[in-house]
């Protein structure tokens, strides 16, 4: 019994998954009915969902030993490339949808391209394209449009179909986003844990060399990883042009160390080869549940940010300590 | 043993994590008002503002002091809620939760009404009072607003046209330092329609927000393109430093009548100085004061002032006469 139990502990997701039904009982009690309320509920899972499918892909490049500080732009990259496509090139949804894909994937795949053939950081590479994507997405959009905020994307043929797929609230507020969220985790956690690319992730992050040795192609497996983070920051970014019907060429500022954040506080770590996509579920859960709980306790929002470092900082703590004892144990 | 220990270990530095939050939960009111409208008493009225303004920007805080301040004269609660950076998606999220904890009460405001109008409607659909401010005068009504507060930026570029006017300009230049801006683009108008009226041409200078050197470098140059501009209005304090400089440099201080759009310590200097003519303040405090007044008596008595029109918080205009005494209220976060 002790045993199994112990195994438990030692998983990268266990903190995460304890913090987050804490979290949940000190907002109910905080917050009172409100947080507890069907509106409430709905309220952080839809703030948490975004979050969570960045945090999906980020936290399987993390496994796999690199960072993407990119995927904030990603998301004001492929919303604006959905209006612009539209509604100043008249294509619909569907055609511009695919094509905005396509972008992000191949803005993945250079991303990856080069952090494997230069071996330079992907913290700095990624850096570069933060700022090199954002300016690229205002200045489009300038050009276009002398604008920075577009709408009207209902107007456009197809709408209806994506407003379905991306945009709807099917039951009781909770958003279809929900379901693309647990969807990719679902996905993402099946490939890590049961397919032989789980295996290489987890060699290619943590013991690069010896995975090299044994035949893993690392560089391929890394490119493979950037370009479904840019995926994943790119179903944000649609989701959220189709649900808005409009972007703005700010849109998805800063999410790059929020989905950080929400991985790390999941378990994983910042070495690479070790964590959890599920811990990151938990992890942005409890982003959610903390963003919007303060706002619902009546406590004032610049009160978010210190929280939320604390929270980083705790997590990074309990995770090393944890895992200095499993280590040990084992 | 060392699992046994660890299974203890893992609870208390949650326990850490929990404290921490409710040291941070300690720093607001966490006041829960359940109670209808009618039969409550002030001290029950829970008004949340959510904007787009960071607390740290000059420009919100001073709302943000009028928010306070009216709560405080009010005798009501009222919590302030904005999102980290210029993000209308978590906007539209806080507005959400805003709206779940049911407060009696909503001030928003409206940069981005495609983001914002669905949280705001289910807002009014749950009968929830709002009010907007600074931004969506045109869409406060049909969002289900009763009442909005801000500066109406037409009347506000005609104002300054016509100062501009009596100035006795006879050519004017519109420094706008974010063409796209709708609400920039229609002081310009404003500003345009009041001197076109007067017989005056105006032209448009687009310069760059984030490059103090370059606007500068531009305004020089439309000066010495079109000698015979002899008045300049710039939208914003980052267009009227540069355009400053460029007249200092010019030596033609005085000589070109500038004025512009908001206020800042430099332009405020520069007033008390003679170097700018005028500042057209939209006096937000206003914007925070006013909403929490209106919605505590839309509260207590239903009343509505003006039909539910826009309320206009400027334009208000600071010259040499007022600008020490808009300074020392700058320096006490009142304007």
């Amino acid at each position: 019994m002790s045993r199994r139990l112990a195994r438990v502990f030692a998983r990268p997701e266990t903190a995460a998954a304890v913090g987050a039904i804490l979290i949940w009982i000190l907002f109910a009690g905080l917050a009172g009915p409100a947080f507890r309320s069907m509106a409430g509920t709905a309220s952080y899972l839809n703030a948490a969902a975004p979050l969570g499918i960045l945090a999906v892909g980020v936290a399987m490049l993390m496994i796999g030993g690199e960072f993407d500080l990119s995927v904030g732009s990603i998301v004001g990259v492929s919303g604006m490339s959905v209006m612009l496509l539209t509604t100043e090139l008249g294509w619909s949804v569907w055609p511009a949808i695919i094509a905005t894909v396509v972008l992000c994937l191949l803005i993945g795949f250079l991303n990856g391209l080069t952090v494997v053939r230069t071996q330079l950081p992907s913290f700095i590479v990624t850096l570069a394209t933060l700022f090199i994507l954002r300016g690229l997405t205002i200045a489009s959009a300038r050009g276009f449009t002398r604008r920075t905020q577009l709408g009207g994307l209902d107007d456009v043929p197809g709408y209806e179909l994506a407003s379905l797929v991306f945009g709807s609230a099917p039951l009781a507020g909770l958003r279809v986003s929900i379901i693309w969220w647990l969807a990719a985790a679902a996905l993402a956690t099946w490939v890590l844990v049961r397919t032989p690319w789980g295996n290489w992730i987890f060699a290619a992050g943590g013991q690069p060399e010896a995975a090299r040795n044994i035949g893993v192609r690392v560089g391929r497996v890394k490119i493979g990883l950037f370009m479904t983070t840019a995926l994943c920051a790119c179903l944000v970014g649609i989701l959220q042009a189709v649900r808005f019907t409009g972007a703005d060429a700010l849109r998805g500022q800063l999410q790059e160390f929020y989905a950080i954040i929400a991985v790390v506080i999941g378990g994983t770590l910042l070495t690479g080869g070790y964590g959890s996509v599920v811990g990151a579920v938990f992890g942005a859960l409890i982003f959610g549940m903390v963003r919007q709980g303060i706002v619902m306790a009546g406590i004032e929002a610049d009160w978010f940010q210190v929280v939320l470092g604390g929270m980083l900082l705790l997590a990074v703590f309990v995770n090393r300590f944890a895992l200095l004892r499993a280590q040990r144990a084992a | 043993m060392a699992t046994k220990r660890m299974n203890r270990a893992t609870p208390i530095l949650m326990a850490v994590l929990v404290a921490a939050l409710i040291a941070g939960a300690c720093g607001g009111p966490s006041g829960q008002s359940g109670a209808s409208s009618n039969d409550s008493t002030r001290s029950d009225i829970r008004i949340v503002a959510v904007t787009h303004g960071v607390s740290a920007n000059p420009f919100w805080s001073v709302v943000i002091n009028g928010l306070d301040d009216a709560a405080r004269d009010m005798g009501v609660s009222v919590e302030y809620q904005a999102p980290n950076t210029f993000d209308m998606v978590a906007m539209s999220e806080l507005i959400e939760a805003a709206v779940a904890s049911r407060p009696d009460g909503l001030v928003v405001s409206v940069p981005d009404p495609d983001a914002l109008g669905a949280a705001i409607r289910a807002a009014v659909e749950r009968g929830i009072p709002v009010v907007t401010i600074n931004s969506g005068e045109d869409v406060s009504a049909a969002l289900g607003a009763f009442a909005h507060v801000g500066q109406a930026e037409y009347d506000a570029g005609y104002g300054g046209g016509e100062r501009l006017a009596d100035a006795g300009v006879s050519r004017v230049l519109c420094v706008n330092q974010e063409v796209g801006n709708a609400a920039l683009d229609t002081r310009c108008q404003g500003l345009g329609d009041a001197l076109a009226e007067r017989g005056v041409p105006t032209s448009v200078l687009a310069v760059e927000l984030a490059d103090p050197e370059d606007s500068q470098q531009r305004v020089a140059g439309a000066l010495a393109a079109d000698p015979g501009i002899d008045g300049i209005l710039t939208l914003g304090t980052t267009g009227a430093e540069p355009a400053l400089a460029a007249l200092r440099d010019l030596g033609r201080v005085g000589t070109v009548r500038l004025g512009t759009f908001d206020l800042s310590t430099k332009v405020l200097e520069a007033i008390r100085d003679g170097e700018i003519d005028f500042a057209i303040d939209q006096q937000q405090y206003l914007q925070g004061y006013l909403p929490v007044v209106l919605l505590t008596l839309y509260l207590e008595t239903g009343t509505v002032p003006g039909g539910g029109h826009a309320i206009p918080t400027g334009p208000g205009f600071v010259t040499i006469e007022t600008a020490q005494q808009v300074m020392d209220l700058t320096r006490r976060g009142l304007r």
